[in-house]
């Protein structure tokens, strides 16, 4: 909402400096955005008066002008327009002026002759033919305003407005008026507000001879007013009505437009003018509109109405959306006679609805979806009959309609002083809270307070207690502390998450954050084949574009985003890590039995959707290239981080062999890996698959690993015991074994570990060998194996005996000792 | 005799004068104090000496004994000490070459931030809640006081999930924590939940389509409007220093009554306005409110009995501002060269 700052002056006098008056109304609620005052970009252009108009010596088309601009003498101006005689006053820019868009006009020469400034068009002025209809478009603007000559220009056109932009929240559609901020602006100041009742003499007839009105669904339209106007002449508003309209952000356009425009700012309240010629039968009928109806609205759109929508009509056909838009074919028109005017009520939602149904907004939707006050349909009409008498355009017929009541009954509040101070924190006297609920508006009835019309967010106590905070003011109310026990912990989710990314981020892991929503191109990015669970996705009906359209099944290509970022950004390197959630699809409709949140007390649903929530698991994922990074060293950071949250007795199978996650086809099949812990499988890690890599454009072999956090809070052990430190010294043995390539080391570790039984104390992996002296086909891999009894010293012969039986077991699955 | 043994102690101090070398000081030792070294050598000649010259030449070569100990213990510190001197001169290594780096990871700044936050508000006895980010109609509007058709529903920019009839879609705030949270626990209730949440705007040095805010939600029998203020100051001077000031200022919101902005003095110039404030000299930092008695009914808590606040911060608002990012999309970009700042 613009706020003409001259406009608010007919009602309350508020006379603080602009920045003060702006700070003051935001404290009170009404918030400023900014404010702007008209014609500050314009400087030293003043009223001149051409005195004589001579052709240029060196040139057809520019002439020489003598302006008389209110200094001793009168200075020469070249221009090259054509519309300028000798007598016309015009807006001439000095030399040293400045004109809107940072245009600074210096005396210079013009084919030789000498020329002090510019005469100044509309255009220039940043005005255009609508604010001074009777100026031409393209031509020196030949001003017919009541001025003096060397006057500024801005007050000779009335360009000096100050225009305050407010954000209006959707509770305060009576602040989208200009007597709705008048009347805040005097509670704020404490200052008299003065609205005078509108009325018109108007011209003897009567109305029901020329129009009749039928509502027919009074819930959506309580109540109608119309009027006529006859012999109207259509023609521009004047002066000072352009002015307030255009500070007010609205353009001018027709005296009949405009006064709609002008009693709906200055009202809050929509207005619709429309032609009589065009409402056959001379009959308007307010009901929902039939099936296939149709209407042109006034921006020239074909639209099709549905049966819930609330049409203005006549005998035949819709001529307005109500509440919405007017028709095309019913609008004014210079050859228009009789106009009949439109002020009503219509219900909100119904307005809303059809307004969101038709993809239609207008000023007039804007302010009936929010609710507009439903007493002052007929304070408007007449208000804009004030107007058309005032305007002479046209005459008023001294008869209306008022068609339905509104049964509009105020909103009535318990008024308790005592429970307002305690909601608060505060102690104001009940009298001091009468005094400012009176500024607003508000009246007492008994023990309660009764809101005014326009006030229709005012429901419950706590709205009268913000009333009251509001204007005693938000930093008068003190600072407390509240009290209690508290207890306060984190949950046991919340403490491993925690330890999660405290263990990732002591592994030298980046933290990242990543968007939920990616675009589905990332199937085909990671190679999901085309049946894959991963495909079925939460898709968003209206993203902001593909990028984002559909919740991830995986958080792998997130990652794979950022690492392809980072390695074309020319990081050498980067280690990151995320923990974030997954979103998959829950293909069952929902079942609310046993599910209290849903329940109220009487066991009822509060709300029945049939559709399930996607579940939302959070998953640890790693990322990494260049540096250290191989299969390895991404290997390496997940033990330590499983090893950090206590978690043992998992094993890893090849991707490639496991249906847990569909990501391994994004992995290259002979370097990754699934980690299963009694069947379950907690993640997955493996070197990105080539293709993979190309896809997101990264040059260098990139790693990722992701793990199940649900999974993993379910392996982790939670009770931690102590070993006792040995007393006793371990014995260690080497040994150096062949094996057939293919045979993983992990099954040798195991025949190590069930051989060696309960003396084992570790087995280390220190060597693996391929090549000279080791037949093709085979490897050589050599252990240590530490032995070690918590009840003696072991004999050499304990520990030869233990070795010869893991030699048997290591024999059985193809492992020999190396010659 | 007492010549000799006077030659000996001078050329024992002599030699011990001239030696350099540890490994030398001993040969000394053995050579003049040894079995065989030249003092006992003459002490064996003692028989030869009158009863009144033994006690006399007998202390005397005591006497010698002793000092040429006495020097070669002497010498010994003295070349211990600057053998150790000439083994931590070559030791001397450049101290300006770099470091051997340690792998050091990085906490993403809003986890960092929102640690902080957690823990200011832990330390207040606020527990941590959480809440589903794809969420239903009722939770993140109806339950909290805006119901279809509501006005205010213009302003969320809500992503819709497809096939659920615009019932199933993106929480816009995470005040559907609080419908959650009341829906399972009664009161005395004193939470904050930091989250994810969903907007549909187009992606900006200020604006993304997906930003986080930490809830906070207390209920209790007699809370008060000015224990939200005293609440608040509390998180912002613990986060902001003691100097920071905070503005409040009337607004609307469904779910809460009365409801509020909350501005913070401008980190830049601290009030007295300027560019990043545009001359306010604050900063909108957050909303607020005491919760609407339609929201506690919604949420089977009778608001004759209790009442509550609530707030909603944007976290990327205040790492921003914390750390003087000028621009949202490095959070989401996650350059290294940007991460390893914090």
């Amino acid at each position: 909402m613009n706020l003409s700052m001259r406009w608010l002056a007919d009602y309350v006098k508020a006379d603080v400096p602009i920045k003060e008056y702006c700070h003051a109304l935001t404290m009170s609620g009404s918030k400023v955005e900014c404010y702007e005052t008209e014609g500050k970009d314009i400087s030293n252009v003043v009223v001149g008066k051409i005195l004589s108009v001579v052709p240029h010596e060196n040139s057809d088309h520019l002439v020489v002008c003598q302006v008389e601009v209110g200094r001793e003498a009168p200075i020469q101006i070249v221009t090259g327009a054509s519309n300028v005689n000798a007598g016309d006053i015009v807006p001439v820019a000095l030399d040293g002026s400045a004109l809107p868009g940072g245009i600074k006009i210096k005396k210079g020469k013009l084919r030789g002759v000498e020329s002090n400034g510019m005469l100044c068009s509309l255009g220039e002025l940043g005005l255009d033919v609508r604010d001074f209809p009777y100026a031409i478009e393209d031509g020196i603007f030949i001003m017919q305003e009541d001025c003096q000559i060397g006057q500024d220009i801005q007050s000779a056109i009335g360009l000096n407005d100050t225009s305050v932009e407010f954000e209006i929240t959707s509770n305060r559609p009576d602040c989208l008026s200009v007597t709705g901020l008048a009347r805040e602006t005097a509670a704020t100041f404490d200052l008299p507000l003065t609205v005078p009742e509108p009325s018109f003499k108007g011209v003897e007839g009567d109305i029901s001879s020329m129009l009749k009105v039928d509502i027919h669904d009074p819930e959506h339209c309580p109540r109608y007013c119309a009027g006529i106007v006859k012999n109207v002449k259509i023609g521009p508003s004047p002066r000072w009505m352009r002015e307030r309209l255009r500070a007010s952000g609205v353009r001018p356009i027709n005296n009949f437009v405009d006064i709609t425009n002008y009693v709906m700012l200055e009202y809050g309240q929509p207005m619709h003018a429309f032609d009589l010629r065009y409402v056959e039968g001379s009959h308007i009928n307010v009901r929902k509109a039939k099936a296939g109806e149709t209407i042109m609205t006034l921006d020239g759109v074909d639209r099709e109405l549905t049966e819930d929508m609330l049409v203005i009509a006549d005998e035949k056909k819709p001529v307005a959306v109500a509440g919405v838009m007017g028709g095309e074919y019913s609008g004014i028109m210079d050859d228009t006679t009789t106009v009949v005017f439109e002020s009503a009520y219509f219900e909100p939602t119904q307005v809303r609805r059809t307004s969101k149904a038709l993809r239609l907004k207008s000023d007039a939707s804007a302010r009936y979806e929010k609710g507009v006050d439903p007493t002052i349909s007929m304070t408007c009409l007449k208000r804009a009959f004030q107007l058309v008498e005032e305007l002479g355009a046209g005459e008023v017929l001294d008869t209306v309609i008022d068609c339905g009541h509104s049964n509009f009954q105020p909103s009535k509040v318990e008024f308790d002083p005592q429970w307002i101070n305690e909601f608060l924190g505060t102690d104001i006297s009940e009298d001091q809270m009468k005094e400012y609920l009176g500024r607003l508006g508000f009246t007492f009835e008994g023990s309660s307070v009764v809101a005014p019309s326009f006030r229709i967010d005012i429901e419950c106590k706590a709205d009268i207690a913000e009333e009251v905070a509001r204007i005693y003011g938000y930093n008068n109310i003190p600072s407390t502390d509240f009290r209690g026990v508290a207890r306060a912990e984190f949950t046991e989710e919340q403490k491993f998450v925690r330890a999660l990314r405290n263990a990732a981020v002591a592994l030298g892991g980046y933290e990242i954050a990543t968007y939920s929503f990616v675009s589905p191109k990332y199937f085909d990015k990671i190679k999901l084949p085309e049946n894959s669970p991963l495909r079925k996705v939460v898709r968003i009906v209206n993203p902001l574009g593909e990028d984002t359209s559909v919740m991830r099944t995986s958080t792998l290509p997130s990652m794979l985003d950022v690492l392809s970022f980072n390695y074309n950004n020319r990081n050498e390197s980067a280690c990151l890590f995320e923990i974030a959630k997954e979103y998959l699809p829950v293909e069952e409709k929902r079942n609310y039995q046993g599910d209290e949140a849903f329940l109220v007390s009487s066991g009822q649903p509060r709300h029945e959707y049939e559709y399930q929530l996607p579940d939302e698991p959070q998953r640890l994922t790693i990322g990494m290239y260049g540096g250290n990074a191989d299969f390895y060293a991404l290997k390496g950071m997940v033990e330590q981080l499983l090893a950090e949250l206590h978690i043992s007795g998992y094993e890893y199978i090849r991707a490639k062999d496991s249906d847990a996650f569909d990501e391994k086809y994004a992995l290259h099949p002979g370097r990754s890996a699934v980690i299963l812990r009694d069947g379950v499988a907690l993640g997955f890690l493996g070197e990105i698959h080539p293709d993979v890599q190309e896809n997101y454009e990264i040059g260098v072999k990139t790693y990722a690993a992701k793990l199940n956090i649900p999974e993993l809070m379910a392996a982790a052990q939670d009770k931690i015991t102590y070993s006792p430190l040995p007393k006793f010294p371990a014995t260690t043995r080497d040994l150096s074994l062949l094996v057939d390539d293919e045979v993983p080391v992990a099954e040798l570790e195991k025949a190590i570990r069930s051989a060696v039984g309960k003396i084992l104390e570790k087995v280390t992996l220190f060597d693996v060998y391929k090549g000279a002296q080791i037949e093709s086909g085979k490897k050589s891999v050599s252990y240590s194996i530490s032995m070690r009894s918590h009840d003696g010293t072991l004999t050499d012969e304990q520990a030869d005996s233990a070795v010869k039986k893991a030699l048997k077991a290591l024999s059985a699955v193809g492992a020999e000792l190396r010659g | 005799m007492k010549e000799q043994l006077k030659k000996i102690e001078a050329l024992a101090k002599q030699e011990l004068e001239a030696c350099s070398e540890i490994k030398a000081l001993d040969d000394l030792r053995i050579k003049f104090l040894g079995k065989k070294g030249e003092l006992t050598a003459i002490l064996k000649q003692m028989g030869k000496l009158t009863p009144e010259e033994r006690p006399v030449i007998g202390q005397l070569a005591n006497q010698v004994r002793a000092d040429i100990e006495e020097a070669l213990s002497q010498k010994l510190s003295a070349l211990k000490a600057g053998a150790q001197e000439a083994r931590l001169k070559e030791e001397t290594i450049d101290i300006t070459l770099p470091g051997k780096p340690a792998p050091l990871g990085k906490f993403h700044p809003l986890t960092k931030v929102e640690n902080e936050i957690r823990e200011i508000f832990m330390g207040m006895g606020f527990e941590i809640a959480d809440g589903p980010e794809v969420d239903d109609d009722y939770h993140v509007f109806e339950a909290l006081n805006l119901p279809p058709d509501h006005p205010a529903r213009d302003t969320q920019d809500t992503f819709y999930i497809e096939n659920t009839d615009e019932t199933i879609l993106l929480r816009t705030q995470t005040s559907s924590v609080q419908v959650h949270v009341m829906e399972t626990q009664k009161p005395p209730i004193r939470i904050i939940s930091p989250g994810r949440v969903f907007r549909s705007d187009a992606v900006d040095a200020t604006h993304s389509p997906l930003f986080h805010q930490i809830e906070g939600l207390v209920v209790d029998k007699g809370i008060k409007m000015s224990d939200l203020k005293g609440t608040l100051e509390m998180l912002m001077k613990k986060l902001y220093g003691n100097d920071c000031k905070l503005r409040f200022r009337p607004h609307h919101f469904p779910f809460t009554e009365p409801s509020c902005e909350v501005d913070i003095s401008c980190f830049n110039c601290g009030g007295k306005g300027c560019s990043m404030c545009k001359d306010e000299g604050y900063i909108e930092l957050l909303g607020a409110g005491m919760v609407h008695p339609k929201v506690l009914a919604n949420c089977g808590i009778d608001p004759e009995e209790y009442s509550g606040f609530a707030f909603g911060l944007g976290l990327e608002r205040m790492v921003m501002g914390r750390y003087d990012i000028n621009d949202l999309r490095l959070l989401y970009e996650n350059d290294v060269r940007f991460l390893s700042q914090f």
